[in-house]
């Protein structure tokens, strides 16, 4: 069974408390339309789950089939500089079909980030970022988008929300009767 | 055996062929097979370097599509170990040529078209029942023997972590003497 190679750290994107029983990490594409039909069913466990769950979102973007995938994850690591990562990956699933350089400045506009600081974006500055979540979910065994990993194993299983917070309460089960197991 | 009469068809030789895929160890048996309607691509063009051979059942369906998507996005991974890949099925020159435009592969697929699926069989990877191949992966060091392989359920994508194991093991056999696994 495929494992997750990189241990959640500091460098990630993550939303929920670092003490959560369960660890999800998503490896994604802004541009794939299975992230897309996605998105609102992590949105629906996070909010069973509530403090048991953090979830993280790594880049896989498959620049090769997405012409935009690769921006739109630019543009993302952009506003997570200014404090506004998820903003930024909600506005971005939410806009799929609008991934344009001149769109991604549009959403900008909608978040506040100026112009200037979008477009710069996409000079390469977050290559190295991206390449290197790109990496990690390769060796990980990401086999493409969305790949699920649940407590740091990859999860293979149905994505609809019922299998998928059955899924995760049996790991935070697990790991609350084992507690010392560490945290991926 | 059943179907006598074909098995001896065009040969008085009975070829035996390995009943599951061929392990580390064994030497790549030599293929030469159509990569476009006017280009083989052969073992032997490949050695030197490391190679990778995917085996897929069809062009076309979904998860192979995934597989092979995938692995075009990360050749400029596996051409930084050395390491070239094809992609083997037993689908025509013209089929290939259209799955790959379509799906903007920028690597070989070769037809094991004629005798159907004979490669997949010399490797031990051929579904009889079905007429495809197994998901299957070898990975062939510069010299010709085969590293490592490994079968995947049809319907599971294998991705690439298997895939760069063996070959970081390629590039550094020194750093992995004296390491046990």
């Amino acid at each position: 069974m495929s494992r997750l190679s990189l241990p959640v750290g500091p460098g990630d994107h993550a939303q929920g408390p670092a003490t959560a029983a369960v660890t999800l990490v998503e490896y994604g594409d802004y541009e794939c339309p299975y992230c897309g039909e996605a998105y609102p069913t992590l949105k629906d466990v996070q909010r069973a789950m509530g403090d048991e769950l953090r979830f993280v979102f790594r880049n896989f973007p498959l620049t090769e089939m997405h012409a935009h995938a690769l921006q739109a994850a630019e543009f993302a690591e952009m506003a997570a500089t200014a404090g506004m990562f998820w903003q930024a990956h909600d506005l971005l699933y939410e806009n799929q079909d609008a991934l344009s350089q001149r769109d991604l400045v549009s959403l900008g506009h909608r978040l506040g980030l100026p112009e200037p600081m979008v477009v710069q974006a996409f000079d390469g500055r977050f290559d190295r970022k991206i390449r290197d979540d790109f990496r990690g979910g390769i060796r990980s065994g990401v086999n493409g988008t969305p790949t699920l990993f649940i407590n740091g194993l990859r999860y293979d299983g149905p994505r609809d929300p019922e299998a998928l917070l059955i899924a995760l309460r049996q790991a935070a089960r697990i790991r609350q009767a084992a507690p010392a197991d560490g945290g991926t | 055996m059943s179907e006598p009469g074909l098995e001896r068809e065009g040969t008085s030789m009975t070829t035996i062929y390995p009943t599951a895929a061929l392990s580390a160890g064994t030497t790549a048996p030599g293929f030469s097979l159509p990569a476009t309607p006017d280009q083989t691509v052969s073992l032997h063009d490949l050695r030197g370097a490391p190679a990778i051979l995917a085996f897929y059942p069809a062009d076309w369906s979904p998860v192979c599509g995934d597989q092979m998507a995938l692995y075009n996005e990360i050749l400029g991974e596996f051409r930084q170990l050395g390491a070239q890949l094809v992609g083997i099925s037993v689908d025509g020159v013209w089929c290939h040529a259209a799955f790959g435009a379509d799906r903007k592969l920028h690597f070989p697929l070769l037809s094991d078209f004629e005798p159907k699926g004979e490669v997949a069989r010399r490797y031990g990877v051929y579904r009889r029942k079905e007429g495809v191949t197994e998901r299957a992966l070898f990975v062939i060091d510069a010299q010709g023997t085969i590293r490592w392989s490994h079968v995947s359920p049809l319907g599971i994508n294998p991705g690439a972590d298997g895939i760069f194991e063996a070959l970081q093991g390629l590039a550094s056999p020194a750093a992995l003497q004296g390491v046990p696994s």
